[in-house]
């Protein structure tokens, strides 16, 4: 199951690789999403997670949550809501068995933390810092789309200020050779500005998207259809919000209102065309997520569809089909002043 | 440390249909699955994608196993019982033979069987009954003496009396119509049949205020209630986290479990099911990480 395509994340018809920043080059650009791969184990029967460029696991918290009670789940029009409560085990438990397990199987792991209050990110940054499987760890995906307990439960992602100070604070537990990447919600009214204020704050990189908050009702007992009442979408319905999402982040990068960093894309992705697409707006990698829930092994598939897909437009590298789409490379090259006036 | 649990292996095959039929309010399929037929046990079960790559339902449907041929005439086949509810399992149920279906498992945990040859009551609501035959003939190969209770709310909705006939010791019918059997549900013959017997386990596969009864009865009548839920669910193979429900672990603390990977068959008494209220399940108070107040 496993070794029989173990020698299929790198291709050498094409150069896949992707820098994340600070030296941490990953062998390509496909990753699975937070909280729709658990932490590896029960994937690692479909396929070998060190095939993936990295293993993003489900947030985790300082402490043992249970979630929300059930249902948690609607199915939707090519997609889904889910209202999980960010059940997790804790960080302790997070770095005494998942961490290590990932490690040693090969992934590189791009760890997603949370909190109720900026300080319990800190605390849970400092404690994967400390834990001695650290090494497997490529990155730091920051999940700000949770309640602030401290701003009646307004999430961190909605509010500029919110955001850059969980970024600051958990920047400072990190050492600089880890970059964090800040994971923004596409339910805010200019998503540039709360991207701004991440990367101003210190994040290297930024995930895009979270799920869009949604609500189903059950017209049989005439009451919300989940037990949370709201719930996140996700699936292939939102794919063009991740995309639009990417699109003007980018843009803003290169107009220079926000430095360029780079951009993981998520939001529906179901095939190797659905990646690229992500990629042409603008992200140097790209997570799979709900799809998985479809076919458990979507990130790899996806992973060599997307390959085949670049091989056969001749492309020779990946990086050169990041923001495609924008019809000029980053950071914008200096334009000739004739050419200016010809525009 | 801790390890995560070694995980069982599982498969991913395009099954091509053999053959479909009709039988009373259900529909019964034989899919071409050589390797989880190879490798599933009684109470395991299978998640099957709707419509092909690019449907728009996206979640998988699961369904116990009803029985599987490791060397059948054409390779190995699983059966499976469906009951069509909604969009995804009419797509389902409407597969011609030659079709195909995108299959993954096998799934969760087995019906675990007792190392004794004691005697054992197997109670089947409706077309939760599917599993159970075949884990009656594995319980007979070991010596046990098998008891079977069809219930359903009408002669329609029974599933597999007359291969419970084949499969068992003795088989009683309860119907909520009377349309065959006993009127009534199958608590108000199990207390008689658990003592008459001397069964030491119940297992049970139906709706959760029957596995809620069933656990409730065996424990009353000295015998070990193993039931076989039947929650939502996403993925089928433990990553959405959707299909939990509190169950007490052996260190006696209730958790939020994935039915999925440490399910579908749990021991009766060690699911909370003072916390259910029809099919939803809330956390309780005592639960390890339950919400505090404020919620999450």
């Amino acid at each position: 199951m496993a070794d029989q395509q173990s020698d299929k994340h790198t291709d050498d018809r094409i150069d896949l690789s992707v820098d994340l920043g600070y030296g941490k080059v990953l062998p390509n650009p496909l990753m699975t999403a937070s909280g729709c791969a658990a932490n590896g184990a029960e994937l690692h029967r479909f396929f070998d997670v060190s095939q993936l460029g990295a293993f993003v696991t489900k947030s985790v918290m300082a402490d043992p949550r249970s979630g929300r009670g059930t249902p948690r789940m609607a199915e939707t029009p090519s997609g889904m809501l889910n209202s999980i409560g960010l059940q997790g085990p804790g960080i302790a438990a997070f770095v005494d068995t998942d961490l290590p397990w990932l490690a040693s199987v090969g992934a590189r792991v791009l760890p997603s933390i949370a909190g109720s209050s900026s300080t319990e990110f800190a605390h849970v940054a400092a404690t994967l810092r400390a834990s001695r499987a650290f090494a497997a760890v490529v990155g730091v995906e920051v999940n700000i789309s949770c309640p602030n307990v401290a701003n009646r439960g307004l999430v961190f992602a909605c509010d500029p200020g919110a955001s850059a100070k969980v970024i600051a604070l958990v920047r400072e537990q990190l050492p600089r050779d880890v970059p964090i990447f800040a994971k923004l919600s596409p339910d805010v009214t200019d998503i540039t500005s709360i991207a701004a204020a991440c990367v101003k704050a210190g994040a290297d990189g930024l995930t895009m998207i979270n799920t869009l908050l949604g609500m189903v009702i059950d017209t049989d007992l005439m009451r919300p259809h989940l037990g949370g009442i709201t719930g996140g979408l996700s699936g292939p319905a939102i794919r063009p919000v991740a995309v639009r999402a990417i699109w003007q982040v980018r843009q803003a990068m290169a107009e220079g209102r926000i430095p360029v960093v780079p951009i993981i894309g998520v939001g529906g992705v179901r095939t190797g065309r659905d990646a690229l697409e992500l990629v042409a707006a603008g992200a140097s990698a790209v997570q799979v997520g709900t799809a998985t829930f479809n076919d458990p092994t979507a990130p790899v598939r996806v992973l060599h569809e997307l390959t085949d897909l670049l091989v056969e437009k001749g492309y020779q590298r990946f990086s050169d089909v990041v923001g495609a789409a924008h019809g000029s490379p980053l950071p914008p090259r200096p334009v000739p002043v004739d050419e200016r006036s010809r525009a | 440390m801790s390890s995560p649990p070694a995980r069982a292996r599982v498969a991913k095959e395009v099954a091509e249909v053999i053959a479909t039929r009709r039988v009373g309010a259900y529909q019964h399929l034989t899919l071409v699955s050589p390797e989880i037929a190879e490798l599933a046990r009684p109470g395991q079960f299978v998640a099957l994608a709707v419509g092909d790559e690019s449907s728009a339902t996206l979640l998988r449907r699961s369904f116990s196993i009803h029985k599987v041929s490791p060397s059948g005439t054409y390779g190995g086949t699983v059966e499976i019982v469906v009951s069509a509810v909604g969009p995804g399992t009419r797509w389902i149920v409407a597969r011609a033979p030659h079709d195909l279906v995108d299959v993954v498992g096998p799934l969760g945990k087995a019906f675990p069987v007792p190392t004794e040859p004691v005697p054992c009551v197997l109670v089947g609501g409706g077309y939760g009954s599917a599993p159970l035959f075949w884990l009656a003939s594995q319980l007979r190969e070991r010596g046990c003496h098998v008891e079977m209770v069809l219930g359903a709310a009408s002669e329609d909705r029974l599933f597999g009396v007359v291969e419970a006939r084949r499969s068992c010791d003795g088989v009683t019918v309860t119907t909520d119509d009377g349309s065959a059997g006993h009127r009534g549900w199958v608590s108000d013959v199990l207390p008689d049949l658990i003592d008459r017997t001397g069964a030491g386990v119940v297992y049970g596969c139906g709706p959760m205020g029957m596995l809620r009864s069933i656990t409730d009865i065996a424990g009353r009548h000295g015998a070990v209630a193993q039931v076989a839920v039947e929650e939502a669910m996403a993925c089928g193979v433990g990553v959405c986290m959707t299909c939990v429900m509190p169950v007490v672990g052996a260190d006696g603390q209730t958790r939020m479990v994935r039915s999925c990977v440490e399910g579908p068959v749990f021991r009766g008494d060690r699911v909370r099911w003072d916390a259910f209220d029809g099919n939803h399940a809330r956390v309780p108070d005592d639960a390890v990480g339950a919400p505090r107040t404020g919620g999450h």
